[in-house]
């Protein structure tokens, strides 16, 4: 146990406050509820003090010749006010400190800051995608003037650069604050941006050999606090205002960075990351960030299929359960397998372990999927739910290697019925000719593939971004998915088809709410006892008892 | 000599970023893009670090200047003594056009390129004004008289 | 380059520029040997470090580059017993208008500055050190490579100089235009190998997070030299020049509308403003009057003649006394002119007599202002282009009527709140131009006439 931090006192706008040593001015101002205006300082980065927004008027305590501080008739240190005014982002508190937010001076000092950050800003705000979260916006309404006495010429710097393949540049809109800068070099380590040229001609670039390509870039438009960095993917897509936004978590690696959905009439339009400081501190990766297009794709699967003389046939819910299930039970458990996905939440993976125990234990697995990972965010480990699919049962201490034996097993006959949730069978050592040698192939997914196309019943489950439930990422952390938008046309969510198929299959009912689907589970596995769905809050709950999953990747399953 | 340069700062070698531009000028007459890279590799540094040197320095070139390189000092004392009348005079007998806008590049020429001029800040002269600098040599007290005769030195 | 030999006037007090346009004398290390050269050297091999730092302190010199702050406090902002390494810088930017005197020093005497930045870097126990030099002084960048070479074959440098223990390496730095090099902390960016933009203090006070974020000292090349001076003579004895707290000489350089513009070294405060145009330069031009006057480089604030200010001086018995003077009784020293409401700054004083513009004064001094500004912080950076551009605009012949309270209000917004000096560098003369001259500058609103081209109303540019 470390010594506890000690308390410092603080007087804020006459009011004494106790706040941990080392907490920068800043922040001890805005846990007093005295938020002060800013634009260079982000708490992730260093603070170089340019933007000079955050001027306030600070004192130290008036030291007697005893040296001690002079005690005032409340018998408080009484404050020497320093004349000239100081920045707050760049100094912690110290004791006595005296801090006055709201003063005459620090208002001029906005004021004066704020007229010279728009004297050669461009009128962009009508086309800029920043209007409604803009900063510059939102803080010229508090300290900006009616109008301009500025009777000039702008300065005029490039606009629309690509500065990288996802990230465009608008020079004149940049107020120079170096965030983008700081984080590319400190949390990036990718040191591609700088600024050139000098004085009020100062404009941001990168090198042309040496674009802004890392799988970071992204980020950099999250904190630019104007529209000088914008998404290239999201760049006039929609005004920000009319997004709804839902908090949840990325799905494309097992780090499960925490996340913002934005979006508007069931259609997605960005994701932003979410500030976590067990996950992912206030970044994502570029690729988890992007990957939420194929989810607005015209191609996704909206209604159950059922395949008649040779061809697929949109069916009713209904029929297509019941045929499926009415499929299943003509086969021996040896005679089927199941390969499930470490996509899937931990309900859906609850309930497929169940369908497995129902149809008799038959041979199951997940599809491993592995990348390249790096030193920040983004794991190696492409499926979000490894470890949720090991403690469900669903997988073994190595996922993916039952697959090799099952694909033997379906070429050799003796495995003739197949359930795909969520993966595409090619991905797991099937060729298309093992397809076609199957009797019976479920295919539970959102698009079409090769699986799906080859499937007898086809079954539309909902996208990540369509559906409530949780995940466990790579550090034992249990976190939860929230529906941002509907899933479209008549497919459903995941856990109600693996709900209907086990109720059809052992004549079962009940399971209305998924909050019930996890009570269950919470009651069998042993590390997720005590635990409901809505507990696990927005930040995710750390779960005890649980391995950080191994980094190395079992082999790829095997091409016979 | 670039080795020799880099000893001069045990402490980290992105020190010799300016020292090691200076060098490549002195030899090259200015900066060019491979240049730029070249340097950031020899360094270890991104070449968006030269870069952002290159463009903040108006000593450093991205382009050749003339043959002989003319700098005249348009600060307040210089200009008190008739500066901005000595760079009119140069331009005149240099043959340079004083219009920035009619140049190709930054830099003021003549079209034969054996001048170039630039209107630079403080010489650290102020009581000689006016005065340039020719290349490494440095003139004071220059009348508009002189100039002919001073320009003949660099043909 | 030094093609004009000037003998010194009779007031002065050659100390520092003792061999500048000397006859005869020449730059390399037998001549400065000739005349008791590195002696002080040797005298401070004997001494322990701390006690030439109480040397110095005792001396009372303030740096010679612009800011006068204290040189021994300074030294004394290094702890003792300071673990990590310790670095001298020697400031030869020297880039402030109306600034020339490390120059002649640079050029003609760099033996001088040598040793007296050896002696310093064993005051602060500095091993390895810099000299910052401006780009445009290439020659005299290369008298001092030969001056190193020379000391360090006769072993004033490298290992175990002299042995003392004591190592030390100094290298030539040069820079390339930019006088925000000029700044403490620009420079140390700019040493680097980065943007020389200077640092926030707190927390980046050079004698605690300098040169590599180690601690650092900064010393302009007349203050370097002062050293030398100071151990020769103690400082005690260099106390007893000069006035009280305004201690030494040092080298005022006059420009502008004077009969004899040029350099002159002098007591510090000896003369008054008045002495030294008239006395001293020889006067103004005939038939002219004195109108303004710039005391301490282009970031003073400007003086009007006329002006009237309140100098209070401490009597022998200690009481205070109050005294009004006129501009040219104002004595030459950093507290008489911080008193006055300008500063001694770097010792560049400019004089304009009645013929000059103020506005297009101004405008000069902005232009090199907006110029030079490093763009790092925002009221500087927006600010100065600004200013620049409204006093171009009413030079052009578009002056508003509201032109001088912009002016004034733009500067209000930039001194004080900026990273560095600069800010005050650059608001100063606006603000003190529009005060002082307002006249002047409400006045081109209503003529809204183009000026000329080098201050003169009448001619054209």
């Amino acid at each position: 146990m470390s010594d506890p931090v000690p308390l410092l006192n603080v007087q804020i706008d006459g009011v004494w406050h106790q706040f941990p040593k080392g907490t920068r001015v800043i922040e001890a101002c805005s846990q007093a509820g005295k938020f002060i205006p800013r634009y260079c300082y982000h708490p992730k980065l260093s603070s170089p003090g340019n933007c000079r927004m955050c001027l306030i008027e600070m004192g130290m305590p008036k030291m007697g010749p005893d040296k001690k501080p002079e005690l005032g008739p409340d018998g408080k240190p009484v404050i020497n006010w320093i004349p000239r005014p100081q920045i707050s982002c760049a100094q912690d508190i110290a004791e006595g400190m005296g801090v006055r937010t709201d003063s005459p001076l620090t208002r001029e000092c906005r004021n004066g800051v704020m007229e010279f950050l728009l004297i050669n800003h461009p009128l962009d705000c009508p086309i800029c995608d920043q209007a409604g979260e803009c900063q510059l916006q939102e803080f010229s309404v508090e300290y900006g003037k009616a109008g301009s006495r500025f009777l000039e010429n702008k300065v005029k710097k490039p606009k629309r650069i690509a500065l990288g393949p996802r990230v465009t540049l608008d020079d004149e809109r940049c107020i120079l604050c170096s965030r983008c800068i700081r984080f590319m070099k400190e949390v990036a380590k990718d040191d591609v941006l700088g600024f050139v040229s000098r004085g009020g001609h100062t404009y941001l670039t990168a090198h042309p050999g040496r674009p802004l390509d890392s799988n970071y870039s992204l980020n950099t438009v999250d904190i630019c606090p104007v529209g000088a960095l914008t998404s290239t993917d999201f760049r006039f897509k929609m005004r920000v205002w009319f997004l709804k936004e839902t908090k949840s978590v990325c799905t494309s690696c097992a780090t499960g960075c925490n996340t913002v959905i934005g979006a508007r009439e069931g259609i997605i339009y960005r994701q932003t990351p979410r500030e976590n400081d067990d996950v992912n501190s206030s970044w994502m990766c570029d690729y988890g960030r992007l990957n939420f297009h194929h989810v607005n794709s015209e191609h996704r699967r909206a209604a159950p299929q059922i395949r008649l003389n040779g061809a697929l046939e949109t069916a009713d819910w209904g029929p297509a359960i019941v045929r499926a299930v009415e499929e299943l039970r003509r086969f021996r458990p040896d005679e089927i397998a199941v390969i499930a996905s470490a996509r899937m939440t931990n309900e859906e993976l609850w309930l497929a372990r169940r369908l497995i125990e129902a149809l008799g234990r038959p041979r199951h697995d997940v599809v491993p999927h592995w990348g390249e990972g790096d030193d920040l965010l983004l794991n190696a480990d492409r499926n979000p739910n490894t470890i949720g699919a090991q403690l469900l049962g669903v997988t073994g201490e190595r996922p993916g290697d039952k697959l090799a034996p099952i694909v033997a097993k379906v070429r050799s006959g003796e495995i003739k019925a197949v359930l795909a949730l969520q993966e595409d069978l090619l991905e797991a050592g099937f060729t298309a000719a093992d397809l076609t040698r199957l009797t019976f192939l479920l295919a539970l997914n959102t698009l079409p593939n090769p699986t799906v196309e080859a499937a007898t019943v086809v079954l539309p489950g909902a996208a990540f971004a369509e559906k409530r439930g949780s995940m466990i990422n790579v550090k034992g952390r249990l976190q939860r998915l929230n529906r941002a938008i509907p899933a479209p046309g008549d497919a459903h969510d995941d856990w109600e088809i693996l709900r209907d198929l086990l109720n059809q299959l052992s004549g079962a009912d009940g399971l209305y709410v998924i909050e019930d689907v996890f009570k269950q589970i919470a009651g069998a596995v042993p590390e997720m006892r005590g635990l409901s769905l809505s507990r696990i809050g927005d930040r995710g709950y750390q779960l005890e008892d649980v391995d950080e999953a191994p980094a190395t990747p079992a082999p790829e399953p095997a091409h016979l | 000599m670039v080795d020799e340069v880099i000893t001069h700062y045990p402490v980290s070698k992105r020190s010799a970023s300016l020292p090691l531009l200076h060098l490549f000028q002195e030899r090259f007459g200015y900066i060019s893009d491979d240049a730029i890279v070249w340097i950031a590799q020899k360094l270890g540094l991104e070449p968006i670090n030269i870069l952002e040197l290159v463009t903040f320095y108006p000593m450093i070139r991205r382009e050749p200047a003339g043959k002989h390189h003319i700098r005249v000092c348009r600060t307040l004392s210089c200009a008190m003594a008739g500066s901005y009348r000595l760079l009119d005079t140069f331009c005149k007998h240099a043959n340079i056009d004083p219009d920035p806008h009619n140049h190709e590049g930054h830099l003021l020429k003549s079209p034969d390129g054996r001048y170039s001029i630039e209107f630079v800040e403080c010489l650290a002269s102020c009581g000689t004004g006016p005065v340039c600098m020719i290349n490494d040599d440095f003139y004071e007290a220059v009348s508009d008289e002189e100039v002919p005769q001073l320009l003949q030195n660099y043909p | 380059m030094g093609s004009v030999i000037r003998t010194p006037h009779p007031r002065e007090k050659r100390i520092v520029f003792k061999n500048i346009d000397r006859p005869g004398y020449t730059p390399d290390i037998d001549r400065y040997f000739a005349d008791g050269g590195y002696e002080e050297l040797r005298k401070a091999f004997t001494m322990k470090a701390p006690d030439i730092v109480a040397e110095v302190k005792a001396s009372g010199l303030r740096g010679r580059g612009g800011a006068g702050f204290p040189c021994g406090a300074k030294w004394g902002f290094i702890r003792p017993g300071e673990t990590k390494p310790v670095y001298l810088i020697c400031n030869a930017d020297e880039s402030e208008p109306g600034t020339f005197k490390d120059r002649y020093i640079i050029h003609q005497d760099p033996h001088q500055l040598l040793e007296g930045m050896i002696i310093s870097c064993y005051a602060v126990n500095a091993r390895l050190a810099y000299i910052y030099i401006r780009g445009e002084f290439p020659l005299g960048a290369r008298i001092l490579e030969r001056a190193l070479a020379e000391a360090r074959a006769d072993g004033f440098l490298g290992k175990n100089i002299l042995g003392s223990g004591f190592d030390l390496e100094i290298y030539v730095h040069r820079g390339a235009g930019a006088y925000i090099c000029g700044e403490e902390t620009g420079l140390i960016e700019s040493l680097e190998g980065k943007r020389p933009y200077p640092r926030i203090k707190p927390p980046y006070f050079p004698a605690a997070l300098g040169l590599y974020m180690a601690p650092t000292i900064v010393n302009n090349v007349e203050t370097l030299c002062n050293v030398k001076h100071i151990l020769r003579m103690g400082g005690a004895e260099y106390a007893r020049l000069g006035r009280p707290n305004n201690t030494g000489t040092r080298v005022l350089c006059v420009s502008g509308d004077v009969q004899k513009p040029g350099y002159y070294e002098l007591e510090v405060g000896a003369v008054t403003l008045g002495e030294l145009i008239h006395d001293i330069c020889g006067g103004l031009k005939p038939g002219r009057k004195l109108k303004a006057v710039i005391p301490g480089g282009s970031s003073a604030k400007v003086l009007r003649a006329g002006e009237r200010y309140k100098l209070k001086a401490k009597q022998p018995d200690g009481s205070m006394s109050e005294r009004e003077i006129g501009i040219e009784e104002i004595p030459m020293d950093f507290d008489s002119l911080a008193a006055v409401g300008s500063m001694a700054g770097s010792g560049g004083v400019i004089v304009m007599d009645n013929s000059r513009d103020m506005v297009w004064a101004l405008n000069n001094i902005n232009e090199f202002y907006a110029h030079e500004s490093c763009g790092q912080c925002t009221p500087c950076r927006e600010g100065s282009l600004w200013m620049k551009k409204l006093t171009e605009r009413m030079l052009d012949g578009g002056a508003a009527p509201e032109d001088p309270d912009t002016l004034k209000s733009v500067a209000d917004n930039i001194a004080g709140r900026t990273i560095c000096a600069f800010g005050e560098a650059c608001a100063w003369p606006t603000q003190s131009f529009v005060a002082k001259f307002r006249d002047e500058f409400a006045g081109y609103a209503s003529r809204n006439v183009p000026a000329g081209g080098d201050g003169n109303a009448e001619s054209h540019p």
